[in-house]
């Protein structure tokens, strides 16, 4: 399944935000549904080969959602966001952060604010995800961070592929 | 001082001399000339572009043309390319599930 999605994915060092913006098949109404009910969440915020775990969720202002995005290995890589402003279904707002298991934020690590917007675009969806960082520091830390998973999902893609030229 | 190819293109003046010298090499006073600031000001960019390794002098006679380092750019795709694919990932799955909750209704 390969589509022609609208899929924009621009970093601002100057600016220190991340802006990624993507085209989703479906209406407004699902895709909301999909990134703010736990049950969907669950089933697609980890990227491969990572899977998503929730401890606690609840999406209303001043609620909060804690996760793990857990390797094949079990190891286990835990989350928390805290949700700010809710505008169903056109936007949200939230500040993400590390934690450990027991929800104790990890204040070493750069936390970030998420603008999480969705409109129609025709009869699909545009989300717009703007993350901003402190500094440009702090979204650097992050993207080398990022850099483990990234070359896992890589790895992941060769197995794929691995996969389909032995058969 | 440590520079690397980020300090380069953290400047809007910085990513305009890129985008010049991209196209053809040129000498600091052809460069100077498409910007407002003083010859110092152009000059101190070329300086920090050297130290980040993303320009190369090459001498012409009495004249040094800036060259653009091609390779060392790429440093920047590869630097977003690790995000770009945790997110394409990402959204691959946000696909498929948008995929079956549709098929099921």
């Amino acid at each position: 399944m390969k589509h022609n999605l609208q899929f924009d994915f621009i970093a601002d060092k100057v600016k220190n935000t991340l802006t990624v913006r993507r085209e989703f098949l479906a209406g407004r109404q699902l895709v909301w549904d999909c990134y703010t009910q736990q049950e969907l969440l669950n089933q697609w915020f980890a990227p491969k080969p990572f899977t998503t775990k929730t401890k606690s969720f609840n999406f209303s202002e001043g609620g909060h959602w804690h996760y793990a995005m857990v390797e094949p290995n079990g190891t286990e890589y835990w989350g928390w966001t805290d949700y700010l402003t809710i505008r169903p279904i056109d936007y949200y707002t939230s500040l993400d952060a590390f934690t450990n298991e027991a929800g104790d934020i990890n204040t070493d690590l750069p936390r970030a604010e998420w603008v999480v917007t969705f409109t129609d675009k025709g009869e699909n969806t545009l989300v717009e995800t703007v993350v901003t960082y402190k500094s440009l520091s702090d979204l650097e830390t992050v993207i080398n961070m990022g850099m483990e998973q990234g070359m896992i999902a890589t790895l992941e893609k060769l197995d794929e592929l691995l996969l389909t030229i032995k058969q | 001082m440590r520079r690397d190819v980020f300090q380069a293109i953290a400047d809007p003046t910085r990513r305009a001399i890129i985008a010049l010298i991209a196209v053809q090499a040129m000498t600091p006073n052809a460069i100077a000339e498409h910007f407002d600031t003083t010859r110092q000001a152009v000059s101190k960019h070329l300086r920090i572009l050297a130290e980040c390794e993303l320009v190369k002098q090459q001498p012409q006679g009495r004249e040094i043309y800036y060259q653009l380092e091609l390779e060392k750019m790429k440093e920047v795709d590869k630097w977003l390319e690790q995000f770009r694919q945790m997110w394409e990932s990402r959204f691959a799955q946000l696909d498929q599930l948008l995929d079956t909750i549709k098929k099921k209704k």
